[in-house]
């Protein structure tokens, strides 16, 4: 039973990159925009954030960098396919690739940079508990705080009226506008706080979990978030879930391999991107699922006409 | 302030000008990232642009490397084409060279020199066999093809390092990660003494023209674009969206299968943990510059063989950082997908600020009220 | 999109960047010898300084592998001065772009060329007959060629050593070993890792995880943490970043650096770094070019030759293992200590060096199997 409970703690800090980009990712998503970008994103956000805490040496303002990173990039794409009308998964991509670049790019001389000194987070008397204590309470406050956007996102969508006229817009903005409602404005408001989320995710991964930074070292977290929430049936508590057990499966490759597990690791290494693959499937194969779940505009372009 | 207007019908002239427009974007905004990094604007361009075309050597480097990726992006542009979102490629590629390296590892000193036509076709059928898993799987289960195809690629690139680790390790290599070298006679004829360049460039550019003559003057491929451009009408006039979608993947599968299989018993020689170059992504990249057109993507794949070029030029004269390609390819589909806006609206400037100012206008002189404006 | 006049457009745009390159209109020349040697100019040109260009397959400031061999060449050129100039390419995947990069920096006119991983074997061997007049050095590989040779570096020299500080500090018993990619010399190294704990602590047992990469450092992140979580309390690694000792610094554990001094990393975790130093290498490379004295041979550097070493022992060893490690550094130096000296099992227990009996070169390169102690199977076999 040793090694179970920080194995849980890795997971909960390993979930928190995907559930952080995955809830932004459906914040757009239910607004009926899909944003392929969200590599491209999360790196440079990761870049924002650790170049402002190399410089300021204050995880909050490392977050906040990584935010406004992620939202300012989300707005060139938001302008682009609400109201330039581009192509959505054409300009997601080139968000993608262009961050993948220019993250690279930017983030050269801060490859050899080390971040001050880290503080150790553990809530007083919780952590002190055996084994809970070591598995839950020991985690940076943004695992929590991931949590509590879940919670909030869960009621704002499904009681609030200002999710109900979010949620309006993704099934059907023609409707949406002919009630009156700034339907582009919205949208694009959407897509910058999605972008938000997602940027405080690549900060998170850059300063927190691998305090280094490294070209690339999203490594595909951002695809796997988009999966997420098609996974999770645009539902945020879900989402979350998602995200942990995907956090699980990387941890557990490795610690199978440590094991002594007779599998070739490559086999093992497969087993996060195979499982995103079956449930997918599991998901989407009764259409209703689908049909009922999924934002009916979702990737469509909205045209006002009136 | 200036305000988007759609055009009555869209502009033939922005249409071959918005590729340009969207380099000589790309180009300032480059020339302005080398002066901030301390170098000459004008003669860091030219490494980018002209030292890759400047001599013959130079052209067959770049044809050695365009060569993958015009011929991924030929077959995404199909794809795209048909509004199946294949962002798999790069999988696709790597099961290529998988297949085409498998059947060169068969072949001895003795084998004939036709030995190539089988290497091919295991690549073409690897790779379309990849994309079909994407194929059937949103077939059956209607999974979404952009993650499916996506998470192949991951898959994919672990299944080359267990293979290259593993099972197909070189007995004679020191345990080092890499097959044993093909025999000599696996190797693609080289079209001129000297140059690396391969028939695998001719193999692109007949496939190029196949598919020009295969999307817009056959039948089938008609079918294809229809449903992708307006799939009510294609279902109305019985097009089947399941032959697309397997048609559309088992074309970009199989033709990113044939550039993996090319790289493999061309340049390569071998297969190791290092096949997977990117080209499959970059390739989005040409099927989209060269308007997923066959002969677009020509030229889009020279251009962005000279920004890769370009980039590794850079470095070595200059001492700029590799990074910029990737900010080049990125920063140029960008610009081409905001310069395509112009194609279907135009930019107007509009003077007056007064809230319903266009209701008064409408109602004051209805006969101008131009089709399409809001 | 579909419009005819797409290829126009880009027509236009070629026909406009060809009008730039002044006429030099490219044509292939057919009876000429391969162009790559017509376009190096006359090499071995008696005045001016050496030409020489190293090619990276990492990032200069990965704190690592390519950083180590950058530091190597800045060293070697403050020493050498106007005798030579040198340039470095980085980020050079080990694939077929390599030999491009080979072939452009021989014809920007440099003659001696620094292949820094094993991955540049075979564009190296393809582009070496080509220029018969340069001269090649390739890193960590095994093929030569009349002009190209080959130079190693004893890691597990480095390995062994710090294998006998791990032995003394570890207090589970359990050490952790973050692998890159499972090539003999990594294999190797985690054999001597273990060998060298074995020497302070016969009790300890060594767990490995690959990452797969050499340098990725969120994997590299979860792999030491699964380590952490699985007992390990000392960590080592074949990696090229510093993930692994920030990893440690944060769980209050103890590691190693790799390849550079690390302390700063992780300054209350940080044991000892096992530093790799070119820059004696690269003097005698560069000086058997000058002096016309180069000849084809591999070198396998280490502790005696100064090309490996173990630096920065923390305050926190004991002051009798300090003095184990000089004195085993001075064995290595003069000869009389070799770290492979049997008796040694693999974990089956099979004697594969009986006792006394010192392994040699040869034995030392073929290593693919664990010695007792290591758990786990060597992946691939």
């Amino acid at each position: 039973m040793d090694g179970i409970a920080p194995l849980i703690a890795s997971t909960l800090s390993a979930g928190t990159i995907l559930a952080l980009a995955a809830l932004g990712l459906l914040i757009n998503e239910r607004a009926g925009i899909l944003n392929l970008g969200a590599e491209g994103m999360m790196l440079m956000a990761a870049l924002a954030g650790y170049a402002t805490c190399v410089h300021t040496g204050s995880d909050t303002l490392a977050f906040i960098a990584g935010a406004a990173a992620g939202a300012a990039s989300a707005a060139c794409f938001g302008a682009l396919v609400i109201w330039f009308n581009t192509n959505q998964y054409a300009t997601g991509l080139a968000l993608s690739l262009f961050g993948a670049g220019f993250s690279a790019f930017a983030g050269i001389k801060y490859t050899q940079e080390k971040l001050p000194e880290r503080p150790r987070f553990s809530i007083p008397v919780l952590s002190d508990i055996p084994f809970v204590g070591e598995a839950f309470f020991k985690q940076h406050p943004v695992v929590y705080l991931a949590i509590l956007f879940t919670l909030a996102l869960s009621w704002f969508l499904g009681r609030s009226r200002g999710g109900l006229v979010l949620r309006a817009i993704g099934e059907s903005p023609e409707s949406a506008h002919a009630l009156g409602y700034p339907v582009r404005r919205l949208r694009f408001t959407a897509v910058c706080i999605g972008g938000a989320l997602v940027g405080m995710s690549g900060a998170y991964l850059s300063t927190v979990y691998t305090p280094l930074w490294v070209e690339g070292m999203v490594a595909g977290k951002g695809w796997i978030a988009l999966a997420l929430t098609t996974f999770a049936t645009w539902r945020p508590a879900r989402v979350l879930l998602g995200a942990y057990l995907f956090g699980g499966v990387t941890m557990l490759q490795f610690h199978l391999q440590g094991q002594g597990v007779n599998i070739a690791s490559q086999w093992l290494s497969m087993l996060p991107y195979l499982a995103t693959i079956v449930v997918l499937v599991l998901i989407s194969r009764d259409i209703n699922v689908i049909r009922i779940n999924m934002p009916a505009s979702l990737g469509k372009p909205f045209h006002p006409t009136s | 302030m200036f305000r988007l207007e759609v055009r009555p019908q869209p502009s033939a002239t922005m249409a071959w000008l918005s590729p340009i427009l969207a380099l000589a974007v790309t180009l300032v905004v480059g020339a302005s990232l080398f002066a901030m990094l301390g170098k000459a604007p004008l003669s860091a361009l030219a490494v980018f642009f002209i030292e890759p075309i400047k001599n013959g050597y130079a052209w067959s480097e770049l044809a050695v490397k365009a060569t993958p990726l015009l011929l991924i992006a030929l077959g995404l542009s199909v794809c795209f084409r048909s509004n199946v979102w294949n962002i798999g490629a790069e999988g696709q590629f790597i099961l290529g060279a998988i297949g085409g390296g498998w059947v060169a590892m068969q072949a001895t000193e003795e084998s004939s020199k036709f030995i190539l036509i089988p290497i091919l076709l295991a690549g073409i059928v690897a790779g379309a066999a990849w994309a079909g898993i994407v194929a059937f799987l949103r077939d059956r289960f209607n999974a979404n093809e952009i993650l499916v195809s996506l998470m192949l690629v991951y898959v994919a690139d672990l299944l080359l390092q267990y293979l290259v680790y593993g099972p197909w390790k070189d007995p004679a290599g020191y345990n080092f990660p890499q097959t044993i070298t093909f025999a000599a006679t696996t190797k693609l004829p080289k079209l001129f003494r000297g140059f690396r360049t391969d028939i695998g460039l001719l193999i692109a550019l007949s496939t190029a023209a196949a598919l020009w003559v295969f999307l817009f003057r056959t039948y089938a491929g008609f079918q294809l674009q229809v449903g992708g451009l307006a799939p009510a009408a294609a279902r109305y006039a019985g097009f089947s969206s399941r032959r697309a979608l397997w048609t559309a993947l088992a074309i970009s599968g199989g033709l990113a299968g044939l550039a993996g299989a090319l790289e493999a018993a061309g340049p390569l020689g071998q297969l190791t943990p290092y096949v997977p170059a990117g080209y499959g992504f970059a390739a989005i990249i040409v099927a989209f510059v060269g308007r997923l057109h066959p002969i677009g993507a020509v030229f889009a794949s020279i251009l962005m063989s000279m920004f890769y070029i370009g980039g590794e030029l850079a470095q070595s004269r200059l001492g700029l950082p590799k990074s910029l390609t990737g900010v080049f390819q990125g920063l140029l589909l960008f610009t081409l997908l905001a310069c395509d806006t112009l194609i279907n609206y135009r930019l107007v400037w509009h003077t007056s600020v007064k809230p319903n100012a266009q209701p008064e206008a409408t109602l004051a002189k209805p006969s101008v009220k131009s089709p399409g404006s809001a | 999109m579909t419009n005819r006049s797409v290829p126009l457009g880009f027509a236009v745009l070629f026909g406009l960047g060809l009008a730039a390159c002044g006429g030099d209109k490219p044509a292939p020349q057919p009876a000429a010898t391969p162009a790559p040697v017509t376009a190096a100019p006359a090499p071995e040109a008696a005045k001016g300084p050496l030409k020489i260009a190293f090619v990276y397959v990492g990032p200069v400031g990965d704190a690592g592998w390519t950083f180590a061999h950058d530091r190597g060449r800045k060293e070697m050129a403050a020493e050498l001065g106007s005798k030579v100039a040198t340039t470095f390419v980085e980020n050079v995947p080990e694939a077929a772009d390599a030999e491009r990069v080979f072939r452009d920096l021989i014809g920007q006119g440099n003659t001696l060329l620094f292949g820094t991983t094993f991955g540049y074997m075979e564009p190296m061997l393809k582009v070496a007959p080509d220029s018969p007049d340069v001269k090649f050095e390739h890193a960590t590989g095994y093929k030569m060629a009349a002009n190209l040779r080959t130079y190693d570096s004893r890691t597990y020299e480095g390995a062994y050593l710090a294998g006998v500080v791990a032995g003394k500090m570890t207090k589970t018993n359990t050490l952790g070993v973050i692998g890159s990619i499972p090539i003999p010399e990594v294999i190797r190294n985690i054999d001597s890792f273990t060998l060298g704990a074995q020497r302070s602590n016969p009790a300890v047992k060594t767990k490995v995880v690959w990452v797969n990469k050499w340098f990725d450092p969120p994997k590299e992140t979860e792999g030491a943490q699964s380590l952490l979580n699985q007992g390990a309390d000392v960590l080592f690694q074949n990696t090229d970043s510093p993930a692994v000792l920030q990893t440690a610094e944060k769980a209050g554990k103890f590691a190693f650096g790799w390849d550079s001094d690390m302390t700063k990393f992780g300054p209350n975790a940080h044991l000892a770094s096992a530093v790799i130093n070119w820059s004696p290498y690269y003097k005698k490379a560069v000086k058997d070019v000058l002096d016309g004295a180069w000849k084809k041979d591999a070198s396998w550097w280490g502790v005696k030759e100064g090309t490996i070493d173990l630096v920065s022992i923390s305050d926190k060893v004991p002051a009798e293992t300090k003095a184990e490690i000089e004195k085993l550094k001075a064995g290595l130096k003069d000869g009389s200590f070799h770290p492979w000296t049997g008796p040694i099992s693999d974990q089956a227990g099979k004697e594969l060096l009986p006792a006394g009996q010192t392994a040699d070169d040869g034995f030392l390169h073929k290593i693919d199997f664990y010695v007792k102690g290591v758990e786990g199977k060597v992946p691939g076999k």
